[in-house]
């Protein structure tokens, strides 16, 4: 009988702690719907590795070694960089670059929203951490998960399960993160300004050359970014060449879920008390909220430099900036619906949604990027 | 806490060249979107040209 609760004095302060993080996990997510398919998962992955000498993570029982499983789904889906790469080719298939096909002037908003990323970097460094680790943390102003999950894995940091919630974390916190910044740095006539939509005609060999021609262009720019942009745009290429539109909705909806399923629970075994509970994560939670806040003042304070060069009726309403952040499309949402509270007849969500998508290409790149600068 | 002016000072030719690229590259596909754009759109003024000298 003693035997069966032996293992209850294995149980430590901080696993408890990460019982009480895993639960609130699992309440955003249910409660809040604060990203459920990426926290709950999270959430539970973190009670799961958190027991004492838990199973699902590996242990060494009686001086043998015995694998756990979360580790095995670590080491053949996250090490290797596969289900973030996989998980790309579902949000390629998702996304609609029509808007920024009919109107590409919007890239730029995208590129300079990126800002976040490369602040923090420096922000990392200045508070000790590596310079791998840095840009490890930086990526989580990507705004983007599987770019996150990818930079970081790809820097080999320890600081996996903290950058992933941090990541996961403020992006669904973008409707309470980014008005009070585009607040700050606008003014109501700013907020005001109409921008009429002026669909281009884009025609369907544009949709299907735009994902190969771009792999091509990031790919030679930036080598180390090919299966990021390329299984992004492969999955764009699937949706947009009308003849594969059964893959197309099983890449959107069937191969998306499934490794969001074992994301999610796969980057828990990063959360062990022993490596999450540190100093460290508090930081990493901090600089990432930094990360947004600068990429959201970036985007904006960009298109406020152009309005300097601008006609009177040819100026930008300096929101749209904001939605160059990846976080697709809570961002555009939370644009749109900022300019409707301001004069409800001024309808931004077509221009907003073009610069997120960009957003979603610009974050890319700028892994790619710090991939190139940094490693 | 440990501060690191020196690890910060390091990374800013990082931010500059990232910011450069990042702006670099997006132009270029700017570039390529109006050219995809304009290799690919109908030429309508030509065909109906093209009508209205078959109709004389």
């Amino acid at each position: 009988m003693a035997e069966l609760f032996s293992n209850f004095g294995n149980i430590t302060w901080q696993q408890v702690v990460m019982w009480v993080i895993g639960a609130i996990l699992i309440i955003l997510a249910i409660k809040k719907q604060m990203e459920p398919t990426l926290l709950l998962p999270m959430g539970f992955g973190a009670i799961l590795v958190n027991l004492p000498l838990s199973g699902a993570v590996t242990q060494i029982y009686e001086g043998a070694e015995e694998i756990g499983i979360i580790d095995v789904l670590f080491n053949s889906g996250i090490a290797n960089e596969l289900f973030p790469l996989l998980l790309f080719v579902g949000i390629g298939a998702m996304i609609d670059f029509g808007p920024l096909l009919s109107n590409p002037k919007l890239l730029i908003f995208g590129a300079a929203a990126q800002f976040g990323i490369f602040f923090t970097l420096s922000l990392a460094s200045l508070f000790g951490f590596s310079l791998t680790d840095a840009a490890s943390v930086a990526i989580i102003g990507a705004a983007d998960g599987p770019t996150s999950i990818f930079v970081a894995n790809y820097f080999g940091t320890d600081y996996m399960g903290a950058i992933t919630v941090a990541a996961y974390s403020y992006m669904a916190l973008v409707p309470i993160i980014q008005p009070p910044v585009i607040k700050l740095l606008t003014t109501k006539n700013e907020r005001r300004i109409r921008m009429p939509y002026k669909p281009g005609n884009v025609t369907k060999t544009t949709r299907i050359l735009f994902p190969i021609v771009i792999t091509m262009i990031t790919g030679i720019v930036s080598p180390r970014s090919v299966a990021l942009i390329g299984f992004l745009m492969f999955g764009n290429l699937i949706r947009e060449c009308g003849v594969l539109d059964n893959l197309s909705e099983s890449a959107q909806k069937v191969l998306a879920n499934l490794v969001t399923l074992f994301l999610g629970i796969t980057i828990a075994t990063k959360m062990q008390a022993a490596q999450f509970l540190t100093w460290d994560t508090l930081k990493i939670i901090a600089l990432g909220l930094v990360a947004f806040i600068i990429d959201t003042a970036g985007g904006v304070l960009f298109a406020k430099f152009l309005n300097l060069f601008l006609k009177k009726d040819k100026k930008i309403n300096p929101m749209i900036g904001a939605a160059g952040i990846s976080a697709f499309p809570m961002s555009a949402r939370v644009v749109h619906k900022m300019g409707l509270a301001e004069d409800n007849q001024n309808f931004l969500l077509m221009h907003s949604i073009g610069v997120n998508v960009s957003g979603q290409i610009a974050s890319v790149i700028a892994g790619g990027l710090i991939l190139n600068l940094v490693g | 806490m440990k501060i690191d002016f020196n690890a910060m000072l390091d990374t800013l030719p990082i931010m500059g060249k990232g910011m450069l690229g990042i702006f670099l590259v997006t132009g270029v596909i700017i570039l390529t979107i109006v050219l995809l754009n304009w290799l690919t759109s109908p030429r309508k003024k030509k065909s109906s040209d093209q009508d209205s000298q078959q109709d004389k």
